[in-house]
């Protein structure tokens, strides 16, 4: 049963949240506009139509080497995802499939190394890193951003498992189907879609992760949020090549990010809102 | 039906996780509470040695300290009222029935996936510059003078930056909550003659509260350690004005090598964030008793 809703509700309540929506994605689109500006026109005052040039692209990357940034950031978040996946996949499955008393207690204990203050093991970690020649090295912060997802990842694992009904693997059992055609046939097709929604949620955390990626790197591993944050100390005004860079830096993420929308309620908020 | 067999393949595809959290919990916060109670400094190792507590009243006496700690709790506090009121006032915005519901959605969330160095960037230099920023351009259109954001209020500077980072956040969860309200509850509520206010505040709000809860509990770890956003705009200054807690543990522990009393800072965070999680853990214990 439909609620009668008069045009007129509907004029206001569109254009109010259009302009707030529009109000929020501006620093967004600002920085869009600009990246198409030159270093001249960016400083020029508030202007919404940009002249349309890409030099700053093309000089970020000739006097940076922005690509070798974004390659580091796909490389960890990727990496870090894909061997927090190997390693999460068998620990929820069997959690959600053959629970026992201790199942829940397992499940809030990694819950709860999530709320360790990194700054609380900041140096320990930074001697560690540095005894053991880790610091700045893809692997060293691959594992480190793996460490920090991974209690994400197995509770997000758990509640997708969880919904898959059990009854099925028995049934497949009673046909006489082994372990490992029940999981190859049976669980992998419907699990296939919680693993993926994991996937794209924890790549979109482990590439703006700014803490470890900042502090762990100097220039071999540094991701673009290393790169980024080097802009802070500004050598003159570069508006438009900052811009450039920002625009560069949250696409790929932004636009993940707009695919992932019930996936970020539900994995960020523990299965706690769905 | 667990038998013997499937109860130890269980533990042993459990065993990968639940060790490399663990050392990875444990590990390093026993270095750094060791580190709490030494005098150790990498660049002056002649003194180094056990010191009792003197790092946790170094750190208490260094007036930073409480100005840290105020500040933390400023930038929590003052991020979760405007996000969860604004989150609330967005989420029922954005329930009725507009046009193009799914691109203004898709505005909305964005800034959640614009990473803390950026954010932090195009505020500082695109919003809130005292010379080039928009919000300079729109006070001279007004014949005001620009305000100098980070010189003279950089902890508010800092608070609406993550503010506007944690917003969709908070507006896509309670979004989500709201748009799981029975329509009929709404309806019968409205036939019975209860007005906007009254609907609000004894079907919506209720409904709402817990994922209310969950955004106050889940936005307060991450707001405890709001670190890249000081980094990149006003580096803790001026002075100790925007110095958070994990802020000034980072300087004193890989600026100024107090090892010692950054691990005691390190300490206190992390007794700050266990009070903290003891809610958070219940809240979602509850749940997953359902």
């Amino acid at each position: 049963m439909a609620r009668a809703v008069t045009t007129q509700h509907k004029t206001i309540a569109t254009t109010a949240a259009w302009i707030v929506a529009l109000l929020i994605f501006f620093p967004i689109l600002y920085t869009i506009i600009t990246s198409f500006k030159s270093e001249q026109e960016a400083i020029q005052g508030f202007a919404l139509i940009p002249s349309g040039t890409t030099e700053s692209y093309a000089e970020v990357q000739a006097q940076s080497g922005y690509f070798k940034f974004f390659l580091n950031s796909v490389i960890l978040s990727v990496g870090s995802t894909v061997l927090a996946l190997l390693i999460a996949v068998p620990a929820a499955w069997s959690m959600a499939f053959s629970p026992t008393k201790r199942t829940k207690d397992i499940l809030m204990w990694m819950l709860s190394t999530k709320m360790m203050p990194a700054v609380a093991v900041l140096f320990p970690i930074y001697l560690i890193f540095r005894d053991t020649g880790l610091l700045d090295s893809r692997i060293g912060l691959t594992v480190m951003l793996m460490l920090i997802n991974l209690p994400i990842v197995v509770w997000m694992l758990y509640t997708y498992f969880r919904e898959i009904p059990g009854e099925i693997l028995e049934a497949a059992r009673m046909d006489g189907a082994s372990l490992w055609n029940e999981i190859i046939y049976v669980l992998t097709p419907m699990a296939v879609p919680g693993i993926a929604s994991t996937m794209l949620l924890n790549i979109i955390l482990a590439w703006n992760e700014a803490f470890w990626t900042i502090r762990l790197t100097t220039t071999d591993a540094a991701p673009l949020t290393a790169f980024i944050s080097s802009f802070s100390s500004p050598q003159g005004l570069f508006w438009a090549k900052l811009s450039a860079a920002s625009t560069l830096a949250i696409a790929p993420i932004l636009i993940m990010g707009w695919f992932s929308q019930k996936q970020l309620v539900r994995g960020l908020t523990f299965g706690a809102v769905k | 039906m667990a038998t013997q067999q499937t109860r130890s393949l269980a533990r042993f595809m459990m065993a990968p996780s639940v060790i490399l959290l663990f050392i990875w919990m444990i590990v390093p916060l026993a270095f750094t509470l060791w580190f709490s109670f030494q005098q150790y400094n990498p660049l002056n190792p002649i003194r180094d040695g056990f010191v009792g507590f003197s790092n946790y009243a170094l750190f208490y006496s260094n007036p930073a300290f409480l100005q840290s700690i105020l500040n933390t709790l400023a930038i929590v506090v003052s991020v979760l009222v405007i996000t969860v009121v604004g989150g609330i006032l967005l989420a029922m915005l954005l329930d009725q029935p507009i046009w193009g519901q799914g691109i203004v959605r898709i505005l909305v969330i964005s800034p959640f996936f614009v990473m803390p160095p950026v954010a932090a960037l195009v505020w500082k230099n695109m919003i809130m510059h005292p010379q080039y920023g928009v919000f300079a351009d729109i006070a001279r259109f007004f014949g005001a003078d620009p305000i100098d954001w980070f010189g003279q209020h950089p902890l508010t500077a800092v608070i609406l930056i993550v503010a506007w980072q944690w917003l969709p956040f908070a507006t896509l969860i309670l979004l989500t909550s709201l748009q799981s309200l029975d329509g009929e509850q709404k309806e019968a509520a409205e036939m019975d003659g209860a007005g906007f206010l009254s609907r609000f505040w004894y079907l919506t709000l209720p409904h709402m509260s817990r994922a209310i809860t969950v955004v106050i509990l889940i936005q307060t770890i991450f707001l405890l350690s709001v670190y890249a956003e000081i980094l990149v705009t006003t580096n803790g200054g001026p002075g100790y004005a925007s110095t958070n807690l994990p802020f000034l543990v980072y300087q004193k522990a890989l600026l100024e090598f107090k090892i010692g009393q950054a691990s005691a800072g390190g300490i206190i965070a992390v007794i700050l964030a266990n009070i903290v999680a003891f809610f958070v853990m219940r809240a979602v214990g509850k749940n997953l008793d359902k």
